[in-house]
């Protein structure tokens, strides 16, 4: 499954990302950011109305804008929540 | 020996709190400039130490690496590593992080503690962190990262006293002969300590609700989302519109009073005309944009520092990715519909270049309020005030229409200049959300003057210039009779060349002579035309009226229809032309969108005259 197909508010981690498939300056971006291989993430929200784009990643304190197409390039599992 | 003035820099993540910082340690004493080559922004300051000495303090604009990935970016690496043409290498840096957002901003951080300068640590925003129920440790994240590391609270002046302090105590500490060679660590280790030491920082955790979550529930739901930004820039315009009206009759009056007054206590003499015509006029002409740049910004600012601007981002990113744009530049493109000053302006916190230059070539196309005396005089005198449906007038269909033009040339020049001169493939979309804060009186304040000072010396010097040439042109040489001497200027001389050049697209002579002086600004062809034809009235509504009769006798349909099309195009402002010259620092960018807009001008006039004729509006 890849990041932009994964359920709202669904914990999951990036197993892996195609950063070739991405421009060197926006990968470079989402790592800087720390959407990388081994991230937990969770798709917070997702599109304007209809649209399925841009979606909005929770990544530990931070929420971050990106769009469809550099969701795709990432490779996530689910995780599952242990009843804390 | 004497020692020159410490320099210190501010350095963090976007999002770290470091311009409040900067605001705060500084105070108002800021100057802002552009760094050499470049269209990022210099912003330093006078800060003080304990001692009461002066240091120099750089707010260097926000990165995540100094691997760049943007020309901020770059700058941030090359002031900090002392490449900078310039600029002296700090000789202290100051890290701005975010106390709730450690995680990620440690990341930057240890890369810079890597590089052995002398380095001091503002752990800021720790009542923000706190209102998220969390409490960090500044001892354990300072012997964790072997740097000093002070709480701050830029907005309420906590920890300033200790920080300026520590930046004084490190100053005085010699530097070592041979810098502390630290680890070289890859990024993904840097990010698993990042990790480490924020986890080892944090004292304790609650899982409060955060209330920014809470907001974004609301403020990036796909249904209501859109409709609570519509009603925000509804407000926002609607003041833009209405609260600027009469400040800028203020000032209008203002200048006008002053022009005459200074023409009764002056004797006749070109220098009196000068003075009058020429300085008066014409810097009060701009000096007129000051309310409506003040309002729209107050608002920007505002949208920028609750954190709301990123999720209007957010929002329109999918309107705006269809012209290969992105949500960033809609604020600006929104704003030039009220003046394409402060909407170019506005296009600083796009941080793509393509993306801004794009933007920026793009803005003058949106309708701004200085079309409007142009169209209405026009449309009053050319289109029957008919009703087409209940309701919906003829007119207000024309206008409407100008105003869709408008917007249809905007996009069309984004597709094309984004494949053509403005290639490039990043025009992505990668935006850090921001916590939601309320703006300070103080950070607003100092934000408005600054935009203000901004407009009023930068845009002022050359707009001054551009008007004395103006004027220059209007009245040398020197004709015998006063009636005269439109026609016998240089301007008569050049309208007589224009006019062979626009005849193809319906425009006559009288139009020429009209579009040399709207250069200045558009609305100025009305006075402009009014006194071709010679209309002797300062009531602004009769002159309208006796202008529109004149029109109608002058000019066919099909003439008032081309011109109307051409003031959908024509970059006729000299105001836009030197903010763009500023905001891109040089000739070239305002040069091109000179001409492109010229010729998409000259274009839209002549097909809308022949298309006229040929329906036999001729």
């Amino acid at each position: 499954m890849t990041l932009d197909e994964l359920p709202l508010g669904t914990p999951a981690r990036i197993v892996s990302a195609n950063w070739d498939a991405l421009v060197p300056e926006e990968a470079q971006r989402l790592k800087a950011l720390g959407i990388e291989e081994g991230a937990e993430v969770r798709l917070a929200y997702r599109g304007v109305f209809l649209a399925r784009d841009p979606i909005a990643v929770e990544i530990g304190r931070m929420t971050v804008a990106l769009r469809r197409v550099h969701a795709r390039a990432m490779q996530v599992e689910l995780l599952t929540v242990l009843a804390a | 020996m004497t020692r020159q003035t410490m320099v210190a820099a501010l350095v963090g993540n976007p999002n770290a709190g470091k311009s409040a910082l900067f605001n705060a340690l500084t105070g108002a004493r800021q100057k802002i400039a552009n760094y050499p080559g470049v269209t990022v922004e210099r912003k330093s300051g006078r800060m003080l130490l304990p001692s009461g000495e002066p240091v120099e303090l750089v707010d260097l604009p926000g990165s995540y690496s100094l691997n760049p990935s943007s020309p901020d970016e770059e700058v941030t690496r090359d002031v900090i590593l002392g490449r900078m043409a310039g600029q002296t290498q700090p000789d202290v840096l100051v890290i701005v992080l975010d106390a709730s957002n450690l995680e990620q901003h440690l990341v930057f951080a240890q890369e810079i503690i890597e590089l052995g300068r002398p380095v001091v640590i503002a752990l800021n925003m720790v009542d923000l962190a706190e209102r998220d129920g969390l409490v960090i440790d500044p001892t354990a994240l300072a012997s964790a990262l072997g740097v000093p590391v002070f709480p701050t609270v830029a907005v309420r002046r906590r920890g300033l006293a200790e920080l300026t302090a520590a930046v004084a105590a490190l100053r005085d500490r010699p530097l070592d002969a041979e810098p502390v060679h630290r680890p070289h660590v890859t990024a993904p280790e840097r990010r698993m300590l990042a990790r480490q030491i924020a986890r080892a920082a944090i004292l304790s955790e609650t899982a409060q609700h955060r209330i920014h979550a809470q907001l974004d529930r609301v403020l990036l739901h796909p249904w209501l989302g859109p409709p609570v930004l519509l009603v925000l820039l509804f407000v926002v315009f609607q003041a833009v519109f209405s609260w600027a009206e009469p400040l800028k009759n203020v000032l209008d009056a203002g200048f006008t009073a002053l022009g005459d007054g200074t023409r009764s206590a002056l004797p006749a003499s070109l220098l009196r005309d000068f003075l009058t015509d020429g300085v008066i006029a014409g810097v009060g002409s701009v000096v007129v944009f000051l309310p409506q740049i003040l309002i729209l910004f107050f608002f920007i600012l505002t949208m920028e520092a609750t954190g709301y601007m990123a999720r209007a981002a957010f929002l329109m990113d999918r309107a705006m990715a269809g012209v290969g744009l992105s949500g960033r530049s809609f604020i600006p493109l929104l704003s030039s519909f009220a003046c394409a000053v402060p909407g170019i302006m506005a296009t600083r916190s796009i941080t793509d270049p393509k993306d801004r230059l794009t933007t920026i070539l793009i803005a003058p196309l949106m309708t701004c309020s200085a079309r409007l005396p142009v169209y209405t005089v026009i449309i009053a005198a050319f289109v029957p005030n008919r009703q087409v449906l209940p309701g919906v007038g003829q007119q207000g269909l024309v206008l409407l229409g100008l105003y869709v033009l408008g917007v249809l040339g905007a996009m069309g020049a984004a597709l094309l200049l984004r494949r053509t001169v403005t290639k490039g493939a990043a025009s992505g979309f990668i935006m850090e959300m921001p916590k939601y804060q309320l703006p300070t009186v103080k950070d607003l304040a100092l934000g408005l003057w600054q935009r203000a000072y901004v407009f009023l010396r930068r845009a002022g010097t050359m707009i001054f210039g551009v008007t004395v040439v103006l004027w220059l042109l209007l009245n040398f040489p020197r004709a015998e009779n006063p009636q005269d001497q439109v026609n016998t200027s240089v301007a008569g001389h050049i309208a007589n060349g224009l006019a062979v050049v626009i005849e193809p697209i319906g425009f006559n002579r009288d139009i020429a002579l009209a579009l040399i002086p709207a250069m200045a600004a558009r609305e100025v062809a009305v006075s402009a035309l009014a006194t071709t034809y010679a209309v002797g009235t300062s009531d602004d509504a009769a002159q309208g009226r006796a202008l529109g009769d004149q029109l109608k006798s002058h000019w066919s349909l099909a003439t008032a229809l081309a011109f109307l099309a051409w003031f959908v195009f024509a970059p006729q402002c000299m105001s836009t032309i030197a903010v763009t010259r500023r905001e891109t620092n040089g000739w070239t960018w305002p040069a091109f969108m000179l001409a492109y807009l010229f010729g998409l001008a000259y274009a839209a006039a002549g097909i809308t005259y022949w298309i006229a004729v040929t329906c036999g509006l001729g």
